[in-house]
This record gives C-alpha cells, sequence and structure tokens, in this order.
C-alpha cells in the first residue's frame, strides 16, 4: 500500500513539476514592429551562450496580444516573466522591482532615469525595466507624390491646414485615394490636438473636459473625413477603441500624407525599399506648437515570476550600453540609454538615405515638444482618454453620430472609466 | 466454452472483479437510500460534470455581474448590487440607442436583433432549397454535396479572412467589378454593404450544415407518398406544400432552433470581416461582451457579465417559446 501512496505522489509532483516554469525558465513576451524580432533572436541566442544556466525563451506575438490579453494574463497573476509593452502606466501595478535584484541599480537610475516615471505606479521609486526604444508621433510624406503633382513639401512650421490642403492637391492630382492618413488611435491625435492648444489634464491629475482648442481640432479632423481627405477606412472599418494601422496605405502609395511615428522608419525602410522617396515630417503645427507625443516601448519584469534573479539577470545584459547601442543601430531605433545617446555616433545599419534622415529628422522633431505633451506617458488617465477618442470619433466618421454628440460622449465615456477606476 | 467465450470473459474480468468489489456497498446504499437513491448514485458523475462545467461559471457570471472595477479576481471586486444592469437598461427610449446611457450595448442589441431576423430567415430558406436541389437525381450528386459542406468545415476566422480579402477596397470583388467596366464598391466601409456581407458571409458558412439536417428529413420521407401524388397528377408545389414540407417541419424546428442560438451568439467571422464597423454596424452583443470585458482598455468585467446575463435571458427565453409552440403543434 505504501508503494501505492509513493508512486501516486510521484506522479503528482512529475506532473505539478511539468507544468509549472522550472528555476532558471525566463520567457519574454515580445512583439515586433519591424526588424526587431529578428535581432532579438539573435541577441537571445547569445545571452544563452553567455549563461547557459538560464534558459531564455523568446515568445514573438502580435501587437494585439500585448495589447488585449496581456493585461488579462497580469491581471490573473500569470504571463511572462518579461514583456515588451507600450501601455507602461497602466500596466505599472503588475511589474517587478528589479532593484534588489540588480548589482547596479545607480546605473539604471542614471542611464534609464528620465523615463523610470512612465512605467512606475504613481508615488513609487521602483525599477521595473528599461525602454527599449523612444518613439515620437509625427508624420511622414511621400516625397515622390508630392514631386510628381509639382506641390512642394509644406515647410517646418507648417500647420495641419496647410499639409492637409497640399496633400489634397497632391491626391487630386495623382488621383489618390485620399490626402492623409492617420492611425486609428487616440494616442496619435493628442499631439494634434496639444499643438492646437488642448489641455487635456486637469489641475487635479485627472483629465479635464475637452477644452475649445481640442474641440476645434476633432472638428476639423471629422470634418477632413466627412470631406474625403482624411482616409475614412482606417477609422471607419473598427468599432469600439480597436487600434488601426494606416501603415499600409501609405506603403500602397494610397495616400501622400501619413501621421504615425518613428517606430515606422524600420518599416517604411524595409517595405517602400526604392519604390518612392519618402520624409519624415515632425509633427504639423498649431498654435500652441509643433507636438508629438513621447512614448516607445519598454522591456520590463513582471511581478508574478517566479524566477527574479534569473530574470534580473537577464534584463542587465540586454541594458548594457554596448547591447542598448547595437539594439537601436539594427533596428533603427532611438535608444533610451542616456549615454548612448549623449556619445552619439549611433551607425544606424541601413543603406536607405530616407530612414537615416528620418531618423535625424525625429531626433529634431524631439525639440519640439510641449510641457503638455511631456506628461502624458507618465499620465495614468491617458490610456482611456485614448480609447474614448478613438471609439467616438470613429462613430462620428461613420456618420452614426453628431460631431457635438461624439464630442460629449467622449467626455461621458472618460468620466466613467474614471469612475470604474476609482472603485 | 468457445474461444470467444472465453477471450469475453478475460476481457471483461476486471470489470466484474470491480463490480463484485462495489456490490456490498452498493447494496449497502440501496437498502438505504432506495431506488431514489441508487438513482442519485448513478446520475451523480454527470451531475457534477454539470455542476463544475455550466453552474458555477452561471453562478460566478452572476457574482460578476454585481461587481464594479476592472480588477480580475472577484474577491477584490466591489460589490455594487444592480448597478451595472441599471446602467444597461437606463435609457430615454430603448428604440432609439443613442439616448441610452450605453448607447453601444443597445446599438449591439438592435444590430443582434436585425440580424437574427434576416440572417435566420435567409439561412433556412437558403437550406431548405439547397437540400431540396441536393435530394433530387443529379450528376455527381456527391460532389455538389461536399461542395455546399465545406465552408462549415473552415476555422470561422478563415471563413472571415477570406472574405475580407474579397470584399476590402483593393479586393477581389473590386478587381472584378472594375475589369467588368463597373465603379469599384467600399464594401466594409459601407453601413449597408458591411451588414449585408456580414448576413452574407454568415449563410455561405454554415448553410451546409443546416441543408445537411433537412437533407436527412427529406430523404426520411417514404417515397410511396410521392408516388401516389403523382399517380393522382398532383402539381409539384401541391405536393412540396401537402407532403414535404409538413414531414420535413421536425427538422425545419431543429434548422431554425439552432440558426437562431446561433445567430445571436454571432461573432467570430463578423468581428474578423469587419471589427464592428463601419462605426458600429456591425456590433453585435457577443463583440459587445468581448470588448468591455477583455479587449478594450478600459476594461469593465462586470458590465461584460451583466450583459451575458442579459443576451442568456434573451435565449432562454426564444428556446422556451420554440419548445412550447413544437408543444403545442405535437398536441394538435
Amino acid at each position: 500500500m505504501t508503494r501505492i501512496w509513493t508512486a501516486i505522489a510521484a506522479v503528482t509532483m512529475g506532473t505539478a513539476l511539468g507544468s509549472a516554469a522550472l528555476a532558471g525558465d525566463v520567457r519574454i513576451m515580445w512583439y515586433s514592429d519591424g526588424n526587431e524580432g529578428e535581432v532579438m533572436e539573435d541577441l537571445v541566442a547569445r545571452f544563452r551562450a553567455d549563461h547557459p544556466e538560464i534558459n531564455l525563451t523568446l515568445e514573438n506575438v502580435a501587437y494585439q496580444v500585448i495589447k488585449e490579453q496581456l493585461p488579462i494574463q497580469l491581471a490573473a497573476g500569470e504571463g511572462p516573466d518579461i514583456a515588451r509593452i507600450t501601455d507602461l502606466k497602466k500596466e505599472a501595478p503588475h511589474f517587478l522591482d528589479l532593484t534588489p535584484y540588480l548589482r547596479d541599480p545607480d546605473y539604471w537610475r542614471e542611464n534609464f532615469g528620465a523615463q523610470l516615471d512612465w512605467m512606475r505606479p504613481d508615488r513609487t521609486d521602483i525599477i521595473p525595466g528599461f525602454m527599449t526604444q523612444l518613439t515620437l508621433t509625427g508624420g511622414f510624406a511621400n516625397a515622390t507624390l508630392f514631386e510628381q503633382a509639382g506641390v512642394p513639401l509644406p515647410g517646418p512650421e507648417a500647420t495641419w491646414d496647410e499639409w492637409v490642403e497640399a496633400a489634397a492637391r497632391v491626391a487630386e492630382s495623382q488621383q489618390l485615394e485620399a490626402a492623409i492618413a492617420i492611425d486609428r488611435s487616440g494616442h496619435r491625435i493628442t499631439g494634434p490636438m496639444i499643438s492646437e492648444g488642448a489641455k487635456l489634464i486637469g489641475e487635479d491629475g485627472m483629465p479635464a473636459p475637452l477644452d475649445d482648442a481640442a474641440r476645434g481640432f476633432l472638428t476639423k479632423l471629422i470634418g477632413w473625413t466627412e470631406d474625403g481627405r482624411n482616409l475614412r477606412d482606417v477609422w471607419v472599418s473598427a468599432a469600439g477603441a480597436t487600434y488601426r494601422p494606416a501603415a499600409d496605405e501609405f506603403i500602397n502609395a494610397t495616400v501622400p500624407y501619413y501621421y504615425a511615428g518613428s517606430w515606422q522608419v524600420a518599416n517604411l525602410s524595409a517595405t517602400v525599399g526604392d519604390a518612392f522617396d519618402w520624409v519624415a515630417t515632425g509633427s504639423p503645427c498649431g498654435v500652441a506648437g509643433c507636438t508629438g507625443i513621447p512614448g516607445g516601448a519598454a522591456l520590463v519584469a513582471i511581478r508574478s515570476t517566479p524566477n527574479p534573479e534569473e530574470v534580473a539577470t537577464v534584463m542587465e545584459w540586454f541594458a548594457q550600453e554596448d547591447i542598448v547601442r547595437e539594439f537601436s543601430e539594427r533596428t533603427l531605433f532611438l535608444p533610451a540609454h542616456k549615454a548612448v545617446v549623449e556619445k552619439g555616433g549611433l551607425d544606424f545599419q541601413t543603406d536607405d538615405e530616407n530612414a537615416r534622415a528620418a531618423l535625424n529628422a525625429f531626433v529634431a522633431a524631439t525639440g519640439q515638444l510641449t510641457e503638455e505633451a511631456q506628461r502624458i506617458p507618465a499620465w495614468t488617465p491617458a490610456s482611456d482618454v485614448y480609447a474614448a477618442l478613438a471609439k467616438r470619433l470613429g462613430e462620428a466618421m461613420a456618420g452614426e453620430l453628431s460631431t457635438e454628440d461624439a464630442l460629449a460622449r467622449i467626455d461621458s465615456d472618460i468620466a466613467e472609466a474614471m469612475t470604474a477606476a476609482a472603485q | 466454452m468457445s474461444l470467444g467465450a472465453r477471450v469475453g470473459a478475460a476481457a471483461t474480468a476486471p470489470l466484474r472483479a470491480l463490480a463484485a468489489a462495489l456490490d456490498p456497498a452498493m447494496r449497502g446504499w440501496q437498502r438505504l437510500a432506495g431506488r431514489g437513491g441508487m438513482i442519485g448514485l448513478f446520475l451523480l458523475p454527470n451531475l457534477a460534470i454539470f455542476t463544475i462545467f455550466v453552474l458555477v461559471p452561471i453562478g460566478l457570471n452572476v457574482a460578476y455581474s454585481m461587481t464594479g472595477g476592472a480588477q480580475v479576481f472577484l474577491a477584490d471586486r466591489p460589490f455594487v448590487g444592480g448597478e451595472q444592469y441599471a446602467r444597461l437598461l437606463e435609457c430615454e427610449n430603448h428604440l432609439r440607442p443613442r439616448t441610452c446611457r450605453d448607447d453601444t450595448f443597445w446599438t449591439a442589441v438592435w444590430n443582434t436583433a436585425r440580424f437574427v431576423v434576416l440572417q435566420v430567415g435567409l439561412m433556412t430558406g437558403a437550406a431548405l432549397v439547397t437540400a431540396l436541389i441536393l435530394n433530387r437525381s443529379l450528376p455527381a450528386k456527391g460532389f455538389w454535396r461536399a461542395v455546399f459542406f465545406f465552408p462549415v468545415l473552415l476555422s470561422p476566422v478563415v471563413v472571415g479572412l477570406i472574405w475580407r480579402w474579397i470584399l476590402q477596397r483593393q479586393g477581389l470583388a473590386n478587381l472584378v467589378m472594375v475589369e467588368g467596366g463597373l465603379e469599384p464598391v467600399n464594401w466594409l466601409v459601407d453601413r449597408f454593404w458591411a451588414f449585408a456581407a456580414a448576413v452574407g458571409v454568415s449563410v455561405w458558412a454554415h448553410l451546409g450544415f443546416y441543408a445537411l439536417i433537412l437533407l436527412a428529413g427529406l430523404q426520411a420521407i417514404p417515397k410511396d407518398l410521392y408516388e401516389a401524388a403523382e399517380m393522382d397528377g398532383t402539381r409539384p408545389w401541391r405536393v412540396f406544400r401537402r407532403i414535404t414540407l409538413p414531414l420535413l417541419t421536425p427538422n425545419l424546428a431543429v434548422v431554425v432552433v439552432l440558426a437562431l442560438i446561433r445567430a445571436v451568439q454571432i461573432f467570430d467571422e463578423a468581428y474578423v470581416l469587419t471589427g464592428g464597423g463601419p462605426g458600429t454596424a456591425t456590433m453585435f452583443l457577443t463583440q459587445y461582451i468581448y470588448e468591455t470585458g477583455f479587449a478594450s482598455p478600459v476594461r469593465n468585467p462586470g458590465l461584460a457579465a451583466a450583459a451575458s446575463i442579459l443576451m442568456a435571458g434573451v435565449l432562454v427565453v426564444l428556446t422556451l417559446l420554440r419548445l412550447s409552440r413544437q408543444r403545442r403543434a405535437a398536441q394538435r
């Protein structure tokens, strides 16, 4: 009888151990916009050679998985040990404080300190990870189409109206589908609203009701969609807060102007090739500035990991100065590492002059950031505001809501979200 | 004893040993609990599975629907009573969704209602016609049956993707139209066409399954009835109305009930095909529940649970109505 019970216990233990993460196992959940997945595969292989005691696996997933499935996994105390995330502030409560496991926490504070607040829960000083890239929202113009249409590219101080008007002339001349396309995302239109003078953050740190500047830009955007200058498909072809990129429309030369951000540089470089010349334009201007929204993706440690020491070892390896430099040069991403930025001399590994020029344009555009825009990445309610904007603007552009009703619904949706978040 | 009997006896020996070992306990239980107790004992395994996988989740769903916040674990969520139901039901005029506090929910409700009426009607009609055609002596009958049944084998996501590629602005449908000298149509961005596409694709994807049910019913109708009608010189339409349709009614009832339940639950193909757009033109109840509970950056599991309870209530009512009609028909 004792033997039977021993056998049952052994089988049970074996099953339990087989299904749980073993000591030394570290899993990274990773998404890619461009070639960074391939670069990471290569870096992970080198890490394994340096640290054979740690079984590091890279799980490549779609961005949709990071947006929709990972938050549920994190809330349920499941998920990977490390993840590449963009919705940093919202998920910050699920991040691990690496401080006690790091050999040199000051290295992290010194080199990544400027963005640590973006990924920390409010009023804490934890070190949960580091930015794999800094991003900035901004526009891209198809220089070839502008040239063919005989329309000069608007200058660096050009307003949104001037860009839309110029792009509309190109679209008409070249018989294109529309003048401009903007990703279906509240994040993308936040910079333009702030450029027009909108104050999204109230004095109490909570979302302020849409002011005249915000309402003015949103009204214009709906108008551009109704008259066909903003490509309707992108915003209308989904419901709710669903994210829809418009990159393919620009790559297919359906529109001469595309507003997205610096993370698209590698993608455009790889997919456009020499089909046409393209330029990064920074953000068009409004009365209050020409700002984009800074942000990016961070590699963060997840609190539920059973192997925090191994996770810290992995994070330290990837946060090394030379690794960050190599990652940026190979992926064409703007680095967030202070020493890498200060030493300069990044040798972006591309023969594409369009991409090199675009990266320089985005670096230059960082000097245009307004104070309000710089507060956004560390502002917890930002994702609630983005969701309401995408949902209601999509409905207004589809003709289901009047502009006034859409703007009123944006305010009430944000208020409902704040009430729910407070519960 | 023959070889077969010896093999049989050897194969069932472990079962007989088990039965013998359990027999005293079973007899004891029967003496104690009687015949009813024995029935209960035999039902226990099924009841346990039903409880774990159906009753407990229903109970949890009801519990979630009475909580607020975005936390996942029930214990972390504050009790809010019927607030989520009140939010869903609060409306100036339920026929005009935009006057409701949660306008998206009511938009989804009415979209689903329209979808159900159109899809179930079209599906039943198309499945009946298909079954009638496939029941005739056609050349390569097996091939044609396979053709109609093939879409049923496809994953709904694959169905949605295929039709998305066909119907998108630069898709196959527009290519053919332009080649034919017609103006292209932005199928998935036009409210009317996007809804029509959602209905049409759903019918295309499931038609084969329902046609098969009706085909089985048609083949079960005794041939001599048709022979007698033919001898009487009855016209085909009258044969269909007086013989085929009445004898096919039980199968048609099954088709309608199954199609109805499936239509109310519409999600996968439509979600991949249109994403709920344009605007909210093809936003159906299940998508509303999914987005509210899981996909939106502003997750509200309590609201999603309340919406799913209301949806389940509608399904129960529909099923009961259908069953009572069927019962009344059977009594007549």
